[in-house]
This record gives C-alpha cells, structure tokens and sequence, in this order.
C-alpha cells in the first residue's frame, strides 16, 4: 500500500494518465469483467477511485465510532471473563477501522482527510451505532444481529474487485466471526437465565432487530450507488438480497432462543422458501443518517473530544522522534 | 493538520518460520520503533507472526504497473527457460 509514493510521483504523470479515453475505460471494464484484482497503482477512473474512497472511508469511521456503544459496557461487564471478551472486541473494531483506512489510502487520500472529514459530519458512518446501548443484553444483540449483518455485508467484499480493499476484508472477515458467537452466547445465557434476563434480552432484541435490517442500506428501488458498484464488481449482491439473507438466517436463531422477533407481519413462505418481513421504518433510517438519532450527538461528541485529548500525544511522539533522529545524525 | 501526519509505514509479517514475510498492510507511526509496536497490535492480535518487518511506504521503489508488459518483455520469448521446452523421447527416465 505504497500510498505516499503515489502521493507525491503522481503530480505531473497523472494529468496525462488520467484521460478517460473510451479505450480506457473500455480495458478497464474487460480487467474487472475477467475478475483481476485492480492495485494501487493500476489506472482506474476518477469515478471507481472516488466511489472506494467514499465506501471505504465509510466503513473504516463505521469500525471506529461502532467501539462507542460497546466501550459503554467494558467497566460495567458483568464478570471479568465478559470484560476481558468485550474489550478484545472492541480492540478489533479499532483494528478494523485501521486496515480500512490503510486500504482508503492506497487511493490517494490522506489518513488525515479522512478523520477530518469524519469530525466535521462531512463523512458518514453506518447508522447502527447511533442507537444506545441501555441493558447488558445490547451487547449481545450487537454482537449477535450488528455483528450478524455486517458478516452478510463483508463477505462478498471479500471478492471486491479493488485488491486492498478485498485484502483488508478477509482479514476482517475472519474476526468478524469471533464477535458474532460471543454476541449470540450473551443471548443464550440470558435467554436461559432469569425471568428478568429473559425479558433484557427480549428487551434488546425488539430495539436492535429493526436497526439491523437497516444496515443493508436503503431498498434497491432506492439505492442511487448500486449498479455502477455492481457492474464494477465492488458490490455483488444488492441491499435487498442481503437483507433477505440476514433475515432467513437469524429468524431460526431467534427461535432457538426462544425470543420473538418484533415483527408482526414476519412469516414463512413455503413456495419461495424465504421469511417475509413487515415494512421497514425509512423514514427513521433517514432521520437517523441525517445526524437526528439518538446518539448522533453524542457520537460525534465523543469521536471529538478523543481527537483533541489525544493531540498532545501525537506531538510528544512527533517531538521524541525528532530529537532521537537529530541525535543520530 | 495534513503535514502532521505521522510518516505511512508498510508491514511485512512471517506466519511462522519457513515462510517469507509477507505484505499484511501498514501503520502510521512517528517512528521505527513505534511502527514495529503498532504493527504487532495491528495485524498480529492473534499470533498470526513470529516476526515483523516494517519500512517507510515512501523508501520502497515500485515498477509502474503502466510499463508492466515493457518492463517483463525480455522474459515473454525465451520460452526455452522452461523444462516442457524440450522433447525427450519416450522410454527415458528419471528426466
């Protein structure tokens, strides 16, 4: 991920290897049509490096906010075991958001750009993290549903047609799995538990199961981004397909842990072999990307003030590097 | 803000000895040494290396993936560096 060398050699070259001519673009299509990975360097167009920048960035904030609703947990777990569990986790989120934004910066944008964009709202991140975090039970439905839908979304990024990206997925990926069986073990033991854990988790199941399916993003008569993505092979499968997915799997996981997915008009179709589910809230989705969720303000709050108590370490490690290499010479 | 950032290093790890280091990604870091430890946190939170190397992304020297087919011509045409160039006739062994 050779990112400052791109940086600084591609000044002048680049106007002239930036042409979009037909054959161009044409050569490009036949790469991503034969299934080659795109690297770095590679010529790509304007608009295929723009849309990885936004998604990847995107996701990359996503990894770093998501450790906020479950770093409210990791001093009030329940036992140490849970504790030591829930801040490797939240230690992997931290490391998600790293490789994420290693794989963003191969395109050319700084890791500053980003994080500024982040702190000024300019730059979004998935929704999901601006619900609270109110009973211990959350924790597990995060880990169960949040972490659940996000292993649906990441799996066939894994083949994403741009090399970095689809490197830092499987990396993810692999992790990710972890999340999701801590998360649906919380469950169990508290679904098992008392009357009073029982109805935690019931609790935290009626608040996270509507905000999961809308991860999967808006429904593909809606998404503005999705068939330029497909036919470049960032995306291959469409929010509603994934959403399906999600739903199909985890309603049985629900029964088995004998708790009721908050959804009335949820059924079984024998003829597609699929579960139908009842009318998502969009205009809730909308509000909550617009910035008026619940812990919007928060989010971003907290993001800030971590950015800005941090500034005097980053300058002594700056400063302490300095000295050492002025020692040296 | 942007002329602050620490300096981008790329990370090399070996899953175990045997193999090679490999590209895992990279790290920001002000220094070597805290390259080295943000590589460790980074990408080896579940032993996956017995060794790490990290570089300055700036001090490695790249081919331009544009003059690839230039630059790789030279070995396009010598397929007689490969064994199934030559004809050996049926009945030798151990060849």
């Amino acid at each position: 991920m050779y990112t400052q060398g791109l940086d600084q050699q591609g000044k002048t070259e680049n106007r002239r290897d930036s042409l979009e001519t037909p054959e161009r673009l044409e050569a490009f299509q036949a790469r991503i049509d034969a299934e080659e990975k795109i690297e770095a360097k590679d010529w790509m167009p304007e608009a295929y490096r723009r849309t990885l920048i936004r998604q990847i960035s995107q996701h990359a904030h996503s990894e770093i906010i998501g450790m906020q609703p479950e770093g409210n947990w990791l001093t009030r777990a329940p036992s140490l075991k849970r504790k030591a569990i829930l801040l490797a986790k939240v230690q992997d989120e931290a490391g998600h958001g790293l490789y994420l934004y290693g794989a963003a910066e191969t395109l050319g944008i700084s890791r500053d750009r980003m994080v500024a964009d982040l702190l000024s709202g300019k730059a979004k991140y998935s929704s999901i993290f601006n619900y609270p975090t109110l009973n211990w039970a959350d924790i597990g439905a995060i880990g169960w549903l949040v972490d659940g839908a996000a292993i649906m979304n990441q799996i066939p990024l894994c083949r994403c047609s741009y090399g970095p990206y689809a490197r830092a997925m499987v990396r993810i990926c692999k992790e990710e799995s972890f999340h999701q069986r801590q998360g649906f073990e919380i469950m169990h033991v508290m679904a098992n538990g008392s009357e009073d854990q029982k109805a935690m988790a019931q609790d935290a199941l009626n608040r996270w199961w509507w905000p999961s399916l809308m991860m999967f993003g808006p429904s593909d008569k809606d998404s503005k981004h999705s068939a330029q993505s497909m036919a470049w092979k960032i995306k291959r499968f469409s929010n509603d397909e994934l959403r399906q997915k999600f739903v199909d799997v985890t309603v049985p996981q629900a029964d088995f842990l004998g708790l009721t997915v908050p959804d009335p008009d949820l059924r079984f179709d024998e003829t597609s072999g699929h579960y139908c589910y009842g009318e998502i809230d969009w205009q809730e989705f909308h509000d909550v990307i617009a910035g008026n969720g619940p812990c919007n303000r928060q989010r971003m709050e907290t993001r800030r003030r971590a950015q800005d108590d941090g500034a005097w370490v980053r300058e002594a490690a700056r400063a302490y590097a300095a000295k050492h290499a002025a020692k040296a010479a | 803000m942007t002329n602050q950032e620490w300096p981008l290093y790329e990370v090399f790890i070996r899953t175990r000895s045997g193999l090679s280091h490999r590209h895992a990604g990279s790290v920001h870091a002000p220094d070597d040494q805290m390259a080295l430890d943000h590589a460790r946190d980074t990408y080896t939170r579940r032993n996956e290396g017995v060794s790490i190397w990290v570089v300055r992304s700036d001090r490695i020297v790249a081919s331009d993936p544009a003059e690839s087919s230039a630059l790789f011509e030279p070995a396009e045409d010598k397929i007689y560096r490969h064994p199934t160039f030559y004809e050996i006739p049926e009945g030798v062994e151990n060849l």
